[in-house]
């Protein structure tokens, strides 16, 4: 857990004071991923380098599972939290293998212990141990350093994370794929990390909880959901973007929204049985044919249905698409929009029909969110520093 | 193709003049007189040695630890101001350097050592304080923010990532020592020296060059040699050389 109590930090320049950070109260409950968001020079790296005591704060405390960072040993309480620098800033004296098991060797570990672990930490930055643990950093493209970075912070498995914008320079795809791996080791390992970021995407993407700062100050600190459907001022909404409804299709589940409400023929019922089943649910178009495991085989159509006589196994068409109950919707929204659909029937992970998700439904399942929260807000309004 | 041909050309005229010369140097008997030399040049070329290595060795000695101290950052405020004060010393003339020296520890090996040493020690000094100030703020970010320890940050990333300009100033103090190690014959420190004033006072070109040319030859293996260790001891990642 981080926990930060009224920090504070006032840079005396020669063209007078900076308050790079006023009175930041926020707490990062343990296992979860802080993203530190806000435009350049809101006092973002100014924040981190506080918690790791890089810069030492004006007043105001912060406290590292409970315990006073500004009271510990200062090496003890930097070897127990990884930090990603902003400027990458990997050791050119060093191969890559010396750079990722520095930390490792600080504490003492034994080499083959520390070998084998930047082999395992290669892997997981998608890159190959044998052609780069002998090179240099001067070897290396920036988005292959800003992994190595990220590898080295690591690499002693550290409890907290600190890490300052730690993806900025990779490429959009590998970006993707590092920040997926990332996830992936977050979920098992759990460690409480903070996250510079820049990018909005970035921060939905990878934030359990996103802090806005504005000129040093805290504007807003909620979940990513809530930040997106409650925005609380004007600075905040245009740093999200006009398009921030569609970034909240990415954070919703088709679980949340699919109504279990779904009409289905299987093959051996008649067409006529198919177009009173469609005028029971008000279909338009056409319905769901499934097999006897309830798995989507095809689709009949209303004017087949109307003109033909026969069964609906005969008559099949393609289904354009299914989705997911785990996936997002984000992911059915772009698939509605590909197969010029308004629905998408939804399946278990063994294919099983569960239900179906409408356009309507999304859209009416984000406008509920966005209406209570502005009601809400309506009663509580928080008087918001600017 | 042309400049090739030209490039073959000038060898060969390289090569017919270095036979003639020979030729001249044998039948005017230059050669004998430089012969008879050696024993000297043996003998005097080993103090000269001598001289550089102990008033070198101590400068490096010293200097690496002056300049490591200068670029703490809570000596900021005096570093800029004692690095003026060794540049002003470094114009002082080393003849002026080694008249002081004899003023005050008389004459011989040791006002010799010590006004070689003086002379030696500030451009070390001066490159060891600006190759650690000039190491990335990045890197000793990233070594505290890892937990290294002021020594262990010291050791690990900021001598490495400085090694190179220190190594420049090594190399520029001694070649700069081995071509002053003559005027220590001045104050009896003996030396080359011995055989080029001497040289020049009796008129003597072939004595003088018997010690001249081998003070020259000298400046050029120290030289060669500091490349070399630089060249294996400055890690790939930090070597231009090696790049
Ligand atoms: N050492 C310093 N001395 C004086 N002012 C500083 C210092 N470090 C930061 N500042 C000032 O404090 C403010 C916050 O800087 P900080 O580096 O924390 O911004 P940031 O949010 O990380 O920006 P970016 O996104 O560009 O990295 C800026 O106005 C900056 O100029
Ligand atoms: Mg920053």
């Amino acid at each position: 857990m981080i926990r930060l109590d009224n920090l504070t930090k006032v840079f005396d320049t020669p063209k007078g004071a900076v308050v790079a950070a006023d009175r930041i109260s926020l707490e990062v409950p343990p296992g979860e991923i802080c993203i530190l968001l806000g435009p350049s020079g809101c006092g973002k790296t100014t924040i981190l380098k506080m918690i790791n005591r890089i810069v030492q704060p004006t007043s105001g405390k912060v406290f590292i599972n409970g315990e006073d960072a500004l009271n510990m040993n200062l090496e003890e309480l930097r070897r127990g939290i990884g930090y990603v620098i902003q400027q990458i800033g990997l050791f050119p004296n060093m191969t890559i293998e010396e750079n990722i098991t520095i930390v490792p060797k600080l504490l003492g570990w034994d080499p083959a212990k520390y070998k084998e672990r930047a082999r395992e930490l290669m892997a997981m930055i998608s890159m190959e141990p044998d052609s780069f643990l002998n090179r240099y950093p001067s070897e290396l493209s920036g988005g292959q350093q800003q992994r190595i970075g990220v590898a080295r912070a690591l690499a002693a498995d550290p409890p907290v994370m600190l890490m300052d914008e730690p993806f900025g320079a990779i490429d959009p795809i590998n970006r993707a794929t590092i920040q997926d791996e990332f996830l992936i080791m977050q979920e098992q390992l759990k460690k409480t990390i903070m996250f510079v970021s820049h990018d909005i995407d970035e921060a939905i993407k990878m934030g359990d909880r996103i802090a806005v700062f504005r000129k040093g100050h805290l504007v807003q600190y909620d979940t990513p959901d809530d930040l997106l459907a409650a925005p609380r001022n004007t600075f905040i909404e245009s740093f999200l973007g006009e398009d921030r409804a569609f970034k909240r299709l990415s954070l919703v589940k088709v679980r949340e929204v699919v109504s279990d409400n779904i009409g289905t023929v299987t093959p051996d019922d008649s067409l006529e049985t198919a177009l009173k089943r469609m005028d029971d649910f008000g279909y338009q178009l056409s319905i769901l044919v499934v097999n006897n495991r309830h798995q989507p085989v095809g689709m009949v159509s209303r004017a087949v249905a109307r003109t033909t006589r026969g069964f609906c196994g005969d008559h099949l068409q393609n289904v354009p698409a299914t989705i997911e109950l785990d996936d997002n919707l984000h992911k059915a929204a772009a698939l509605m929009f590909a197969k010029d659909t308004v629905w998408l029937p939804c399946v278990d992970a063994e294919g099983r029909v569960r239900g179906q998700i409408s356009q309507r439904a999304m859209t009416h399942h984000l406008g509920a969110r966005f209406r209570s929260q502005e009601n809400g807000s309506h009663h509580s309004s928080t008087p918001v520093e600017e | 193709m042309p400049i090739q041909s030209l490039n073959m050309a000038l060898r060969a005229l390289v090569l017919v003049a270095i036979f003639f010369a020979g030729a001249w140097g044998q039948s005017s008997g230059v050669i004998d007189d430089f012969l008879f030399y050696i024993p000297d040049v043996q003998y005097l070329m080993g103090q000269h040695l001598w001289l550089t290595a102990v008033s070198g060795g101590l400068a490096i000695l010293v200097a690496i630890p002056v300049g490591i101290v200068l670029s703490r950052p809570s000596m900021e405020r005096w570093a800029e101001t004692v690095m003026q004060v060794f540049n002003i010393g470094t114009t002082i003339p080393t003849l002026a350097v080694l008249a002081l020296a004899m003023s005050f520890l008389g004459i011989g090996t040791v006002p010799s050592v010590f006004a070689l040493f003086v002379a030696t020690l500030l451009p070390i000094v001066r490159n060891t304080y600006t190759g650690l100030r000039g190491v990335d703020p990045a890197l000793l970010e990233a070594a505290a923010g890892i937990g290294m320890s002021p020594m262990q940050r010291l050791f690990r990333v900021e001598l490495p990532n400085a090694l190179y300009v220190i190594f420049a100033g090594i190399r520029t103090a001694l070649v700069l020592n081995v071509g002053t190690v003559p005027l220590a014959f001045l104050i009896g420190g003996g030396g080359l020296g011995e055989l080029i004033f001497t040289g020049i006072d009796l008129f003597d070109p072939v004595m003088m060059l018997a010690g001249a040319i081998p003070t020259a030859l000298l400046a050029v293996l120290v030289d060669a040699c500091i490349a070399v260790a630089a060249f294996l001891m400055i890690q790939r990642g930090v070597n231009p050389d090696r790049a």
